[in-house]
């Protein structure tokens, strides 16, 4: 599997840390409670299709990507910077 | 029809024309007492102990392919209860405990083959922990030996003791541990359920569960829809779609595990060894080919088959530590789909639905948990309470942070098991 970093181009996936879904970039308020905290840092939808996951590309630039993928077929369909994705 | 020697000596005698189908095929009836969604290892075991232990056979066992199809005949087929934290100690030491007594129990030969598991230990600290976890081990009921270097080299001189990077320190073995036929083991339970009048239906896909007022009604499936008092998710691999239809969202992100198969040789390896070091594991079949995986692909992932970093890195591992390996070819490889739970362990527990349970997140444990997994889910589905060997493996640990079982100490974290 190669990564399209939007920096470095299409990478190999070892150069990259994977952080998991990119729910990460939704961090609830502080006071959510614990229901939309539990939601945030444990339940996932975890799609078996299109999924939209964060990397970290440790080995490279550094930069925090958001990578929109198939998780049926290992498709890699697009990437951008997670704080554009954040935006 | 029972098995035994004298009836296979009868057969080859006269033709083999005496055997007969092990289950009946069902079709769906309109009603049952419990539907069970998943016609895997877990699902099959969890129908028969309804029927043998509760007395509840109007259960029918939906499949959406064929019985056995999924991960129970996708895995390593390693067996073993060498856990280290209360909650999966207990649970896996009753399941090899259900392991041991099988075959007789089924009249089924899941080739059982107890010939031990050895971690590898590689560093003074490693030695520490594998120290510990066989004190804990013991504690719990079950064997642990330490196996010193001049041990070790009697029972394993095939491995490298001469390299450097990851120098071998000795290991802990488990005589009660080792490996079974994962197929054979799906047929018995599809054939101790079918037996005492569970309906076994394949090719039935479950497509929504009815839920009424919190009340679990029956499931709609490609079959039509089927009533049930109450419904069991047992489908580790797919726990998040259908958990989906009853309005759930899990702690569970699905990942595959590669592992890989020799051609087969003449037997070698007698155990089953684990590199402590360097993510490998290896055992030899019955038909003698080497059967061999690694860690985690590590990324969300449905499709059953990895990608090839992690190919080179188990065939790495491998040769670092049993250089003699290295001249057998690899004739193929595969990838189960593990439902990984935060903490890296599993969950057997009642859901938010009313007559609705659920039984996810087996993680790396699915395979040796079969046994162990259905006798404490039909105490669950028949009972309404968990079985005393499960009663840790809930499902809100995660909200509560109460009884969190994370084995490897990386903290309950989704990209970390």
């Amino acid at each position: 599997m190669r990564l399209p970093c939007p920096i470095c181009g299409e990478r190999d996936r070892r150069e990259f840390y994977y952080a998991g879904h990119a729910v990460a970039l939704e961090r609830p308020q502080e006071g959510a409670g614990a229901e939309a905290w539990d939601y945030y840092v444990h339940n996932r939808d975890n799609p078996c299709g299109e999924t939209r996951d964060l990397w970290f590309h440790e080995s490279g630039c550094g930069a925090w990507i958001v990578v929109t993928r198939d998780t049926a077929s290992h498709a890699v369909l697009g990437a951008v910077l997670a704080e554009e994705a954040a935006r | 029809m029972r098995f035994s020697g004298l009836r296979v000596l009868r057969e080859g005698l006269t033709g083999n024309r005496g055997w007969q189908a092990h289950w009946r095929d069902a079709s769906p009836k309109a009603a049952y007492d419990v539907v069970i969604i998943g016609g895997g290892g877990h699902g099959l075991s969890t129908a028969y102990y309804l029927a043998r232990e509760h007395g509840i056979t109007n259960v029918a066992v939906l499949e959406k392919g064929y019985l056995g199809g999924g991960n129970v005949g996708r895995n390593t087929t390693i067996v073993r209860a060498n856990y280290f934290l209360p909650g999966n100690s207990e649970f896996y030491s009753h399941s090899l405990k259900l392991w041991e007594g099988l075959e007789q129990e089924l009249n089924y030969n899941v080739m059982h083959s107890q010939r031990g598991q050895i971690v590898l230990f590689h560093s003074d600290g490693q030695r520490d922990a594998a120290i510990r976890r066989g004190n804990a081990m013991r504690n719990q009921g079950d064997d642990a030996e330490l196996l010193s270097i001049g041990q070790l080299k009697k029972v394993l001189p095939y491995l490298d003791y001469d390299q450097g990077r990851f120098p071998i320190y000795g290991g802990l073995l488990q005589r009660r541990a080792g490996t079974a036929r994962h197929d054979a083991v799906a047929w018995g339970y599809a054939r101790g359920a079918s037996e005492r009048g569970v309906d076994l239906i394949q090719n039935c896909e479950v497509t929504g569960i009815d839920i009424e007022g919190g009340v679990v009604k029956g499931v709609q499936t490609s079959r039509g829809a089927i009533r049930a008092k109450k419904v069991a998710i047992i489908v580790a691999g797919r726990s998040s779609q259908v958990a989906a239809m009853a309005g759930m969202r899990l702690p569970i992100e699905s990942h595959v595990l590669q592992a890989f198969v020799t051609e087969g040789l003449k037997p070698c390896i007698d155990h089953v060894v684990s590199f402590g070091m360097g993510h490998f594991y290896i055992s030899q079949s019955d038909k003698g080919g080497l059967v061999f995986g690694g860690d985690l692909d590590m990324y969300a992932s449905y499709a059953a088959r990895g990608n090839l970093p992690l190919v080179e890195h188990v065939m790495e591992a491998g040769m670092t530590l049993m250089p003699m390996i290295g001249q057998a070819k690899v004739l193929r490889s595969w990838g189960g789909i593990m439902d990984m739970s935060p903490d890296g362990s599993p969950i057997i527990d009642r859901s938010p639905v009313e007559g609705l349970y659920l039984n996810c997140g087996w993680c790396y444990g699915g395979f040796k948990a079969v046994p162990g997994s259905g006798h404490c889910m039909a105490h669950l589905v028949a009972t309404d309470r968990p079985h005393t060997a499960a009663e840790r493996l809930r499902l809100d640990r995660f909200r509560t942070g109460r009884g969190l079982m994370d084995e490897e100490g990386t903290g309950a974290q989704h990209n970390l098991h």
